[in-house]
């Protein structure tokens, strides 16, 4: 079974993310990088598959130089090979532009399973795998909390509101992996080592057959307008307690409807 | 001259924090409570490569170079000093004596066991009345009957009673005092080899520290590690390596230290201001934070020679003495920034400042280090 996980590299969780304000864009330069900890995930649930039913799995990442070390990072834990789009022409691409850069590279070796995040942890637009799935033309299977194959049938448990539903497609197909599914394996020191030696393929946006118009902030139709900051919390009741602050809480409870 | 580490060291250095910050700290303490050695945990270390880590390839180990190393057991000791020394004594002592002095034999039969976690390594060269002091070691190892026959005890052994082999000091020749000694290898299960009662110590509460015993323990000519007479010789520059390990603990301990005053003193508020914001404990952060860069310098400077294979000797005994009087003061002052909060077992500065006492002891004390460095400058022999 040929699996492609497709996977963001974004900083590392314990960096304070800052936006260009001219480009509306994170910035990604001089900011330390790691595997999306939830394209971790997808990785790990891949890699699992492939110990049960053999196979491979390439991990495909489209962003730029400095996203090696993420990728070196998904083939330590054991990934087979790599694809890397990186092109200053498939930057600032939006969602719909991403989608058409991985189906490109995607397709141009056989594959079975292509598994993705629900969202990346960095810009969470969770656009990218429906888009992806129509692109390929393949079964989108999403918010997967669990994943089993038997022959050419993948089944997933959907996490839904109050449970799960169980729902199964044949191969080929697309499935997305919710935060809960597993714990993603530590890479060994041999395979840290061993990443070095793993093939990392590159590919521009004109090896995809993508123009300006597709990819790229020219070929962008979603824009950023504007990024701001979260609203700020009003401020919290403070009620003294002057022998009656028991009943002023509850009265204020009361007010809230929660009591 | 070149302060950067290679891709590699990064990538091997966040993988060891990784798996510090994810499986050791906090999860330690019930163990260092109990008093109990933390298997479960150390399970995990062989599979992962840490206890293989300068083991060659071809015996199933990472291979890894010394910087390498020193970045590992850094990032293990910051989460928790016991696993640490569990793993470095397994890999710079007994493992690294059988991978630089053991026959290609020996290196076949027991480095794949040991770089795979399969069983652990101890060495034992201190008793219980000699440690740096060669002439006084009374182990004895006669050969009698076509077997070498060992009686004496070894003190203060990490390992002793979790480890399934042991490499031991003892003396072959009484009456030649400079090519005496020599190295062995026991299993465990030798008739007349076991570990004593694990010792309550003062900290590494969850590292394990025993007595070997030898009483009339058998061991076969194959036993013999590296030259009949060199064990002493070979077992100083055994010790040259685990210096930098030690040294490397040191660091790692005075970095978890640092880094529990940092969190501490933007938590905690007296005054109205944050303890960050007092000039006095800002000195002590400053003071701590500049000894705990020069001691990691002073570290990877030390690991660096080795693999380059330039003499380390004196360069490790600095980096030791530095490093570990960096973590006993580093930890001093995080029990000082949290006052009482410090001296409680909620918070785990306690555990640290206990610790850190010993990288001023193991592999030879600093007053040994002052030793081996003042002779080194003074050019006495």
């Amino acid at each position: 079974m040929n699996i492609v996980v497709c996977a963001k590299v974004v900083p590392l969780s314990s960096v304070t993310i800052r936006i260009d304000p001219a480009t509306r864009r994170m910035v990604r330069k001089d900011v330390s990088q790691e595997l999306d900890p939830q394209a971790a995930k997808a990785v790990e649930e891949a890699l699992r598959l492939t110990e049960k039913h053999g196979g491979s799995v390439t991990v495909v990442v489209m962003g730029g130089e400095d996203a090696t070390i993420g990728i070196r990072g998904a083939l330590a834990m054991g990934a087979t090979a790599a694809i890397h789009l990186s092109d200053p022409a498939l930057a600032g691409s939006d969602a719909l532009g991403t989608a058409k850069a991985l189906a490109a590279a995607i397709r141009k070796a056989p594959f079975d399973l292509v598994m993705c995040a629900t969202e990346s942890s960095d810009s969470y637009t969770g656009l990218v795998p429906g888009q992806l799935a129509q692109l390929l033309g393949v079964p989108p299977l999403t918010f997967a909390t669990s994943v089993t194959v038997e022959g050419r049938t993948v089944t997933i448990k959907r996490q839904s509101e109050g449970g799960y539903d169980v729902v199964s497609a044949e191969l080929p197909l697309l499935v997305t992996v919710t935060t809960g599914i597993n714990e993603p394996r530590y890479p060994t020191l041999k395979g840290i080592m061993g990443a070095k030696k793993k093939e990392i393929k590159r590919y521009t946006a004109a090896e995809l057959g993508l123009g300006p118009a597709e990819v790229g902030e020219s070929g962008a139709r979603e824009k950023v307008l504007t990024v701001g900051r979260p609203p700020a919390r009003p401020a919290g009741t403070i009620i003294q307690d002057d022998g009656e602050g028991g009943k002023k809480i509850a009265a204020f409870l009361a007010d809230l409807k929660l009591i | 001259m070149d302060f950067e580490l290679t891709d590699d060291q990064k990538r091997i250095r966040r993988a060891a924090r990784e798996f510090a910050e994810g499986e050791l700290g906090d999860a330690i303490a019930p163990y260092d409570e109990r008093q109990t050695f933390p298997h479960e945990i150390v399970k995990k270390l062989g599979p992962l490569g840490f206890l293989g880590v300068l083991v060659p390839d071809e015996y199933g180990g990472a291979g890894l170079d010394y910087v390498s190393y020193a970045l590992i057991v850094e990032e293990l000791c910051r989460g928790d000093a016991s696993v640490g020394i569990t793993m470095w004594a397994h890999n710079s002592l007994c493992t690294n004596h059988i991978t630089v002095f053991g026959s290609e034999a020996q290196k076949r039969r027991y480095l794949p066991r040991l770089a795979s976690g399969d069983v652990l390594g101890a060495w034992g060269l201190t008793e219980a009345g000699s440690g740096s002091d060669a002439a006084a070691l009374r182990t004895r190892a006669e050969w009698r009957d076509g077997e070498w026959v060992l009686n004496g005890s070894k003190a203060f052994i990490t390992n002793a009673s979790v480890g399934g082999l042991a490499v031991v000091l003892a003396r072959t020749d009484p009456e030649q005092r400079s090519r005496s000694i020599s190295a062995f290898i026991l299993e465990r299960g030798t008739p007349g080899f076991r570990a004593g009662q694990p010792y309550r110590k003062l900290g590494l509460h969850a590292s394990d520290t025993a007595e070997l015993i030898l009483e009339d323990a058998r061991v076969p000519a194959a036993g013999l590690l590296g030259e009949r007479g060199m064990g002493f010789v070979h077992a100083l520059q055994v010790l040259e390596g685990g210096r930098i390990a030690m040294a490397a603990m040191g660091v790692g301990i005075a970095e978890a230290a640092l880094g529990q005053s940092v969190k501490y003193m933007n938590q905690r508020t007296a005054f109205g201001r944050t303890l960050a914001e007092f000039n006095g404990l800002q000195g002590m952060i400053a003071e701590v934070a500049a000894e705990v860069e020069v001691a990691r310098l002073l570290t990877l400077r030390a690991a660096y020679l080795k693999d380059t294979g330039r003499p380390a000797r004196h360069a490790a005994a600095m980096a030791k003495l530095f490093a570990s009087e960096t973590a006993m003061k580093a930890a001093s002052k995080a029990v000082q920034i949290h006052g009482g909060a410090g001296y409680i077992t909620e918070f785990p500065v306690e555990r640290i400042f206990r610790d850190a006492k010993l990288t001023e002891i193991g592999e030879g004390t600093s007053e040994i280090q002052r030793l081996v460095i003042a002779r080194e400058i003074l050019q006495l022999s």
